[in-house]
């Protein structure tokens, strides 16, 4: 894709203990090395998923703990399960809507709109963001109004969608890709935008073109911001996309939540929740372990997140 | 003698004219009437008060400004623009995160398409020179200050220009890294027969490393004094600065800055 993948991959897996050495005395990088753990295998390692802690632990025992008082709380506390099913009751639900009503179909219709929303979300914003942010005039002249669109509530647009485009997929991946558009084109336009000059000169004292300009220097510059915006943007996709089947339709986890709020079925409606969170968690992790692997020449530090750190 | 390296006719630069006339922006005078040539292999320092235009003289000398007024010339042709006779280096190290040491090396050849296998064993030689070779596969920000401020050095050397412009290179090192640093340019400058333009704020640096000395005004900049150090060893810059002539530079240096005149008026 870029140099920055190249280098990458030429790169050994392991900085060398030299280098590790080094980087330890420079005590600027003393936090890198110290989280510097064994060297990541498993997906679950690469997210940063530690068994052998004991704040994993912790955190588990937290889930436990939770998962118990769901089951037992809202009778302990005399909840009508109306309101508040019980856990086991979501469960069994759950199963309900699996043999009954197409569970596992409404999902991968859900799974596939978000997908396809999110890449074509994240493409266009990132095409204009680029764009915009090589042309300091047109960016100037554009602004205001993606400024206005921006603050415009893009789930509004759903019904309007809906009548231009009818009871089916495209209006849930239009929703998507408007919802996900603007933080990847900010994110895209500020990194541009902010690209040290100075490095930027020495690229034009080397008689770089305007494309190796962008090429070698703008676009890899861009790719800390670009994956900021990228994990808003994979749990944006899955609100969109979740409201564009509110709206309208027969299909998707959306469509289920809504069948089961009518029916008064609220264990329907929290099982559907909980599988909606499911496939935001997977996007935001695979967004997560692209990042890691497209971005890492960086000091762990400067990753500066407390995502998946279970 | 013959054409010079690097040439200054009455090079004068302003900025913030671009609407000329209407008087909206303040118009600001960087550098004026400057003159200067170096002759092949010459290594000339210009040091003056901070903002009197030091670096504009540097973007003017790599092609990346245009004078306002006057002509800069490398090797007797006149600059329209970044050309490879002249390379950079400055107190920022410019590398790219992205990029290991050997790739940041070189990137001036990849840009100007040189082939991977010649451009490889350049970075790699240059590497090894710079006393960099474990790191050559590690991150800038795995590199100390110094190694990464050689590193800069390394890529800039990879060019093998004519001319070199360094602007501070030093300044953000610690006092014995730099000395370290100063050794490894003046010895690559002399061994080379580089011509080099040195800009610089430390006055013994300006000494140690050079043939002559250029001292500028206040803005707008223009050059006040030339002193033709007359010591040996200009690739021996930790020799220099224990020369019994160092203290005479440096002090007629102050004078000329008027360094510590405000301190005897208090």
């Amino acid at each position: 894709m870029t140099a920055a993948r190249q280098s990458a991959a030429l790169a050994p897996a392991q900085p060398r203990p030299e280098a590790e050495r080094n980087c330890a005395a420079a005590t600027c990088c003393a936090a890198a090395t110290v989280e510097r753990g064994p060297a990541p295998t498993s997906a679950a390692a690469r997210l940063g998923i530690r068994l052998n802690r004991r704040e994993t632990w912790l955190s588990l025992l937290l889930l436990a703990a939770f998962l118990a008082g769901w089951e037992w709380g809202p009778v302990l506390l005399g909840i009508a399960p109306y309101n508040i099913p019980r856990l086991s009751l979501v469960v069994s639900e759950g199963v309900h809507l699996y043999y009954n009503s197409e569970l596992v179909y409404h999902a991968g219709i859900t799974c596939f709109e978000v997908l396809v929303g999110f890449v074509l979300g994240c493409l266009l914003g990132a095409v204009i963001g680029y764009l915009l942010g090589m042309s300091p005039t047109t960016e100037v002249v554009i602004s205001p109004y993606i400024l206005a669109l921006q603050i415009a509530p893009k789930v509004a647009f759903a019904p309007l969608f809906i009548l231009w485009f009818g009871y089916n997929i495209t209006p849930k991946i239009l929703v998507a890709v408007l919802i996900v558009f603007f933080p990847i084109l900010i994110n895209v336009l500020t990194s541009v935008r902010t690209v040290d000059p100075a490095l930027i000169n020495l690229a034009r004292s080397f008689k770089a073109s305007r494309w190796q300009i962008f090429w070698k220097i703008e676009f890899p510059a861009s790719m800390p911001s670009l994956f900021s915006g990228l994990r808003i943007g994979s749990t944006l996709a899955v609100i969109g996309v979740t409201v564009g089947e509110f709206v309208g339709g027969n299909t998707g986890l959306g469509y289920l939540l809504v069948q089961g709020e009518g029916q008064g079925n609220t264990g329907a409606v929290f099982a559907a929740i909980i599988l909606l969170t499911l496939i935001g968690i997977i996007a935001y992790a695979l967004v997560i372990l692209a990042e890691r692997r497209v971005l890492r020449y960086m000091p762990k530090r400067d990753f500066g997140d407390v995502s998946m750190r279970i | 003698m013959s054409i010079p390296r690097l040439e200054f006719r009455q090079v004068t630069k302003r900025f913030g004219n671009r609407s000329a006339g209407d008087g909206r922006e303040p118009v600001i005078t960087a550098v004026t009437d400057v003159s200067l040539a170096l002759a092949e292999g010459e290594v000339v320092s210009l040091i003056g008060p901070s903002g009197c235009g030091k670096s504009t003289l540097l973007n003017l000398g790599s092609g990346l400004d245009m004078p306002s007024a006057g002509t800069v010339l490398v090797d007797g042709e006149e600059v329209d623009g970044p050309n490879s006779h002249v390379a950079f280096m400055l107190q920022k190290d410019l590398l790219l995160p992205w990029r290991t040491i050997r790739d940041n090396v070189e990137l001036g050849q990849e840009i100007q398409g040189v082939a991977k296998d010649s451009r490889r064993s350049v970075a790699l030689e240059l590497i090894d020179k710079y006393h960099l070779g474990e790191f050559a596969n590690a991150y800038p920000h795995q590199l100390s200050g110094g190694m990464r401020q050689r590193a800069a050095l390394a890529r800039t050397m990879a060019m093998d220009p004519d001319v070199l412009l360094l602007d501070e290179p030093f300044s953000a090192l610690d006092a014995q890294t730099k000395m370290v640093l100063q050794t490894d340019l003046a010895r690559t400058l002399k061994d080379e027969g580089k011509t080099a333009f040195l800009i610089t704020h430390d006055l013994v640096e300006a000494v140690a490393l050079s043939d002559r000395v250029l001292v500028m005004s206040a803005r707008p900049g223009r050059i006040i004094e030339e002193i033709a150090v007359e010591m040996p060893d200009r690739d021996k810059p930790i020799a220099r600065r224990s020369h019994m002539k160092m203290a005479d530079y440096i002090s007629r240096l102050m004078g000329l800055l008027h360094i510590g005149d405000d301190i005897e008026a208090a």
